[in-house]
């Protein structure tokens, strides 16, 4: 299978879908010649033209309510809010507005729009520009989140995201847009809820995601070489959440680290852990491990950032913990 | 409308040298990080003012203890007009335990209370509402203290705007927004992301006054701000102040600014490049002599020097005590 990177993988998801549907269309800042911060609309603006390439003004809230408004009044539009951090700035609109109309509307009007927007540490970027706010949105009922740890699962669940009803939340991490993985050349789709075993294994389950998916899979293969087999499993989607892959996973290993970049507080780290012990508690042999971010903000310091969210190191000492 | 003679007739020499001397203090501080963070010293995102120096250089001229200041991310230029430590903002730039928040902001959140520097920020806009809180206090304190509010025209475009200035208005707060309008917001031009015509006309809607000046030239932005202040300061309000300007560099140190033609970037640095202009204007006034300026430019760049050593030599924050800090 050909091999391209994330922001590639994403770029080809939105091409397909708006070459297939012309209710698709594309919001945000910088997405115009700029080409988007992470250069994942480079020449998009060429190819549809600056009335499917819409570049605003800096003003979140309103692109987030344009594309509301689209979305009710027959577009299918895909905004781009450029950092995570940033959507606190569309918060009315997201959570007051696109999540509850579909209900409010006793089910009658849907939401189709999709947000994408980019988190996470790794860059320098400091306590403004480096947040993992997804608890945020798993949060608040009517809102599906999805966040995709490889290319491969970013096309397809790209695709799936600009199809579905919405309103969903699509969030990549800062660090990935450079990674590279295998997306085959055919069309294809990924449905929401259904999570992946990123890697098999006996002894212990990891759950994790986006980029912290990168940071297990090196843990795990560490672990290998000392006789311990961890299973990755990689939810995808947030909301809708692949809950019973998770618990049949537990079931069969007895334990669960739960990692996750955002901070430890009220994350969704802490929910899972909850959830699989209500529904997996006698099958568990060591109580749930949560590895995650520090509850402080992101510090600019190299040293003091790398110490702020989990390490390789770190899913390696809590899995010799627990066994 | 501002008589800019009567404003410039009120400034002295050594009013004007110190002009010179901070415009001069922000080119080679910001190009000297440029190279430290091509040399891999510096990291994340640093957002340079070259080119616009006479910006905050004109309107911290006009300031006095107990003024505040609300920067952006693209503030170097604030904090250092506004009496901010180069050395700990070098060292901030390092990473280092010594800078101005302890080596956890970087480049785009120095603050700096001893000069009433309230912060600049990474979130665009993001400092705007808190001019009405800190326009509140200098009402409040009733000790003739202003508020300094610096942004940009992308800024402008946010809700927050539009949402400070009809509450500064109302409430005739000691707020003077100074939009430094550098024709773009990243890649966006002002053009196409402004619907009218001048951000300073949009003081109208909020019946405060407004300027659109020229912001390459420091006498007339201290000309505007020193006008926006008397008002302020004697209890008429805000004033909104436009200041027509130029980032030469890209929007940041990783930006080569391909939107931008190259025949518009040397128009402006031909023409309206603020050292070179006030450093011709000061010797053509005869205020000053060639030998003078290599007088301050030498003794300046010692002091950047003496920053970089300092920033270099500074220890690496502790990372046990920041782990301490955080208590659960
Ligand atoms: C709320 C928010 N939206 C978007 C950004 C990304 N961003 C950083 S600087 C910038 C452009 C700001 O333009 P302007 O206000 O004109 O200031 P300039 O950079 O031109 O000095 C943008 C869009 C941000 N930091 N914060």
């Amino acid at each position: 299978m050909r091999e391209i990177e994330y922001r590639e993988a994403i770029k080809e998801a939105i091409i397909e879908e708006m070459d297939s549907d012309r209710r698709v269309f594309l919001i945000g800042e910088e997405i115009g010649v700029y080409g988007g911060s992470f250069k994942v609309y480079r020449g998009l603006l060429d190819r549809y033209g600056p009335e499917r390439v819409i570049n605003t003004p800096i003003a979140e809230n309103t692109i987030a309510g344009a594309a509301i408004g689209a979305a009710l009044t027959g577009y299918r539009p895909v905004a781009e809010i450029m950092a995570i951090d940033f959507t606190t700035l569309a918060m009315d609109q997201i959570v007051n507005h696109a999540a509850k109309i579909h209900f409010l509307s006793g089910g009658n009007v849907n939401v189709p729009l999709v947000i994408r927007t980019q988190g996470g540490v790794g860059k320098g970027v400091a306590a403004q520009h480096s947040q993992s706010l997804e608890a945020w949105f798993y949060h608040v009922p009517g809102l599906k989140v999805v966040m995709p740890s490889t290319p491969y699962d970013a096309k397809g669940l790209l695709k799936t995201a600009i199809r579905d009803d919405g309103p969903v939340i699509f969030i990549e991490h800062k660090k990935l847009y450079s990674v590279k993985g295998g997306v085959p050349e055919e069309e294809y789709t990924i449905p929401f809820g259904k999570a992946e075993v990123k890697r098999e294994g006996n002894d212990i389950t990891i759950f994790a995601y986006s980029n912290m998916i990168i940071k297990s899979l090196e843990a795990a293969e560490e672990l290998s070489r000392h006789g311990i087999s961890c299973e990755i499993v990689d939810p995808r989607t947030l909301v809708p959440l692949d809950i019973n892959l998770l618990v049949d996973s537990v079931k069969k290993t007895g334990r669960l680290i739960v990692v996750s970049e955002a901070c430890s507080r009220g994350s969704v780290a802490s929910d899972i852990s909850a959830r699989v012990t209500e529904r997996a508690f006698e099958y568990l042999k060591a109580p749930v491990k949560i590895v995650a971010g520090l509850n402080t903000p992101i510090p600019y310091n190299s040293t003091l950032e790398r110490a702020s969210i989990p390490q390789v190191n770190d899913i390696i000492e809590a899995a010799k913990k627990i066994l | 409308m501002v008589v800019l003679s009567d404003k410039e007739a009120a400034l002295s020499d050594r009013k004007k040298i110190w002009m010179l001397e901070k415009l001069i203090e922000i080119r080679k501080f910001e190009e000297k990080a440029i190279l430290l963070y091509r040399a891999g010293k510096i990291w994340g995102y640093l957002h340079p003012c070259i080119g616009q120096e006479a910006i905050p250089v004109g309107a911290c001229c006009a300031i006095k203890k107990g003024d505040y200041i609300i920067s952006n991310h693209r503030g170097h230029g604030h904090c250092i007009a506004a009496g901010a430590d180069i050395r700990k903002m070098m060292a901030e730039l390092f990473g280092k335990s010594t800078g101005y928040c302890g080596g956890r902001g970087g480049s785009m959140h120095i603050i700096d209370m001893e000069h009433g520097i309230l912060g600049q920020n990474g979130i665009v806009g993001g400092g705007i509402p808190l001019s009405v809180g800190a326009g509140l206090s200098c009402k409040m304190d009733k000790k003739g203290s202003v508020t300094l509010c610096f942004f940009g025209d992308g800024a402008s475009n946010n809700g927050v705007f539009h949402e400070a200035l009809n509450m500064s208005a109302l409430f005739k707060l000691p707020v003077i927004y100074i939009c430094e309008n550098n024709m773009y917001a990243i890649s966006m031009s002002s053009k196409d992301s402004v619907a009218c015509v001048d951000i300073g006309k949009r003081s109208c809607a909020y019946g405060i006054p407004g300027h659109i000046i020229d912001g390459s030239n420091p006498i007339e932005v201290y000309g505007a701000v020193s006008e926006a202040m008397e008002l302020a300061r004697g209890g008429g309000g805000p004033s909104l102040i436009e200041a027509k300007t130029y980032r030469f560099y890209g929007h940041h140190t990783n930006d080569p600014a391909e939107y931008r033609s190259s025949k518009e970037v040397e128009y402006y640095k031909s023409t309206k490049d603020p050292v070179v202009n006030f450093k011709r204007k000061l010797l053509e006034e005869k205020i000053i002599t060639a030998g003078g300026i290599q007088e301050i430019e030498n003794k300046l760049d010692r002091k950047i020097e003496e920053a970089v050593t300092f920033a270099m030599d500074s220890p690496e924050p502790e990372l046990d005590e920041f782990l301490k800090e955080i208590k659960e």
